[in-house]
């Protein structure tokens, strides 16, 4: 193992840094679109049946395949494995969005609206921190996701932990298939325990 | 009129019409109760107050103002809001919660603090409070932190929406008391939405009885109690309160004799045996000239003396207990028992005797008050009764 890190070890944390660049560019991506998209839903109720069911279809794609459509329209890079990872982690923060406004007792919103907030204040000060930790939970299940998958956009040359796995198989080297699969594990593992440590953060006080 | 309602009409767009030519004019300090049955329109009615809920047609106007033409959010700001089921923030403190309208506001952090210390006192809390979160609050504490909240921004409209609903009836009363002294000493306006016949009769300074979208009655409590409008109130109100109520609404002059037996004090002794026996009585009250009560006397005046020329004044008693004809008979029943008379006379205003009350008249309310309603086939003990309980068996004997 030393003489593993010897070899590979700055390469490693190259690939390390590319890995968490493709995965926190996609999930930041998600969040961007998916927790607006997901509240916006809960305002119009018919649609959201619609776009909820259009984002569990884009999880059915397979993960190679939808990376190989990217090639026509992205070309090869980090930018293609950005844009499919990006459409894998809508699903569940959508989602868990979606629920967890819905999830906001309608007497919060009765009575945050009939003490005088605004709809901006109402989502800001009331829904949003109340849905919180269920937006969070879906963020966090979504990271995992995207670092985990972010391994096979090596396949369209984005780098990342990927290429030692893929050498790893092409050379029959299992060294680099471990040199790659765990650091992504590990990965994998620490964002999820610190998103952890943030949604408790963002759970209000009286829930946890 | 600090709020004026003013054909109010709520029809949903399938028709169904929930608030129908609604009027109502409410004064600073008063206390309104909505009551009726569920579908009755009344928390609809509230809710367009603060446009929660927007009429279909109609004004309502607040210091003559007509809040259509308000903007909602600064409308909402300036009038109370509580909720059955509490409302509060779980994710903010008593005190954020307490703050939230004067932070809306744009208050000063200092003035906002020293408003939320004043209002967990006013809720009779300790200040601790202010840094623990609702859920560690019992339901009771918490509405009362809903209530004051109402109140920080020093609103002068509290609307509530059966507020106490969900409470046990212990906690309720005390928080019944609490808003009634907001009421009372603080001189807010409440417009309180409620089913609780009880809270609304206890609470309310007025009383609007809402049936199937329509006003039934407006009324004090007392009035309502006293002339229900229809059957239906009779019911909603329900025959047993209403005969228990009787002693706290019905005045003397309502159970009294009239024309009680009375002679004047220049009669002499063998007049006053005269009338006793010609009338049956072992007592007979004394007037002067202007029927004003000065004392009475009884057949042991009458037995201790054997002179038969010797004036009625040299023999009364003039220390003679009596009540006034517009006393209530709650508070007169007591103290008639506690005395131990048997006859008690009843004076107006300028203490002209107009009556008497004899023990007898008494024991019927008091019986019918305990024993509430007389079965069907049963005659109410006093006549009074006799009348509500015919209202009520008329309704009876149509089911």
């Amino acid at each position: 193992m030393m003489h593993f890190l010897a070899t590979y070890g700055t390469q490693l944390i190259a690939k390390t840094g590319q890995h968490l660049y493709i995965s926190a560019f996609a999930l930041a991506l998600g969040v961007i679109v998916a927790v607006p998209l997901g509240i916006l839903l809960t305002r119009m109720k018919r649609g959201a049946n619609l776009v909820i069911t259009l984002a569990g279809v884009l999880q059915t794609i397979p993960a190679m395949a939808l990376l190989a459509m990217m090639i026509p329209i992205f070309g090869i890079g980090s930018t293609p494995a950005i844009v499919a990872l990006f459409i894998y982690s809508l699903l569940p923060i959508l989602r868990n969005t979606y629920l967890g406004m819905q999830g906001v007792s309608p007497t919060v919103r009765d009575a945050a609206k009939g003490m005088g907030m605004t709809w901006w204040q109402s989502m800001l000060q009331a829904e949003i921190p109340l849905a919180a930790p269920v937006i969070m939970s879906g963020i966090r299940l979504s990271a995992t996701y995207v670092i985990a998958w972010a391994t096979l956009a090596s396949y369209i040359g984005a780098g990342g932990l990927g290429d030692f796995i893929f050498n790893g198989l092409n050379l029959y080297r299992s060294d680099l298939i471990l040199g790659g699969s765990i650091p992504v594990i590990l990965l994998a593992l620490l964002v999820d325990y610190l998103l952890g440590k943030v949604e408790f953060a963002v759970t209000p006080k009286q829930l946890k | 009129m600090l709020l004026s309602m003013e054909h109010l009409r709520k029809e949903y767009p399938n028709g169904k019409i929930a608030v129908d030519d609604f009027n109502l004019e409410v004064g600073k300090g008063e206390f309104i109760c909505f009551i009726g049955t569920s579908g009755s329109g009344k928390t609809t009615t509230m809710r367009m107050i603060n446009r929660m809920l927007s009429q279909t047609s109609g004004t309502i106007k607040i210091n003559d103002q007509d809040i259509a033409k308000m903007d909602p959010v600064k409308l909402r700001r300036s009038i109370g809001y509580v909720i059955q089921n509490i409302g509060l923030m779980p994710h903010m403190t008593i005190q954020e919660n307490i703050e939230l309208v004067p932070k809306l506001l744009g208050w000063s952090k200092e003035k906002r603090a020293q408003q939320a210390h004043k209002m967990i006192e006013l809720a009779q809390l300790p200040d601790e409070m202010l840094q623990r979160y609702p859920g560690e609050l019992s339901g009771g504490q918490q509405q009362r932190i809903g209530v004051v909240r109402a109140l920080a921004a020093d609103q002068e409209i509290i609307l509530m929406d059966e507020p106490f609903g969900a409470l046990d009836p212990i906690t309720r009363e005390s928080l019944q008391d609490l808003v009634k002294h907001l009421q009372e000493d603080l001189g807010k306006t409440f417009i309180f939405v409620t089913h609780d016949m009880d809270e609304a009769l206890h609470l309310a300074t007025r009383v609007v009885i809402m049936s199937q979208g329509k006003q039934v009655q407006v009324d004090t409590p007392e009035n309502i109690l006293r002339h229900p409008a229809n059957e239906f109130v009779t019911n909603l109100i329900g025959e047993e309160r209403l005969i228990r109520a009787q002693p706290n609404i019905l005045n003397i002059n309502q159970i009294m004799r009239k024309n009680p037996v009375a002679i004047s004090p220049d009669k002499t002794l063998s007049d006053t045996i005269d009338l006793m026996h010609e009338k049956r009585v072992d007592t007979l009250l004394v007037t002067d000239d202007q029927d004003k009560l000065i004392g009475y006397i009884d057949l042991d005046d009458v037995s201790r003396n054997t002179d038969t020329a010797t004036p009625v004044s040299q023999l009364m008693n003039h220390k003679v207990f009596f009540v006034q004809d517009k006393a209530l008979i709650g508070d007169t029943v007591q103290r008639i028992l506690k005395l131990g008379v048997k006859n008690v006379p009843v004076v107006d205003d300028d203490h002209r005797l107009v009556g008497i009350v004899t023990r007898t008249s008494l024991v019927d309310i008091v019986y019918d008050a305990l024993r509430g309603a007389p079965a069907t086939d049963e005659q109410p003990a006093s006549p009074i009764n006799a009348d509500i309980h015919a209202a009520a068996t008329r309704e009876g004997g149509d089911a």
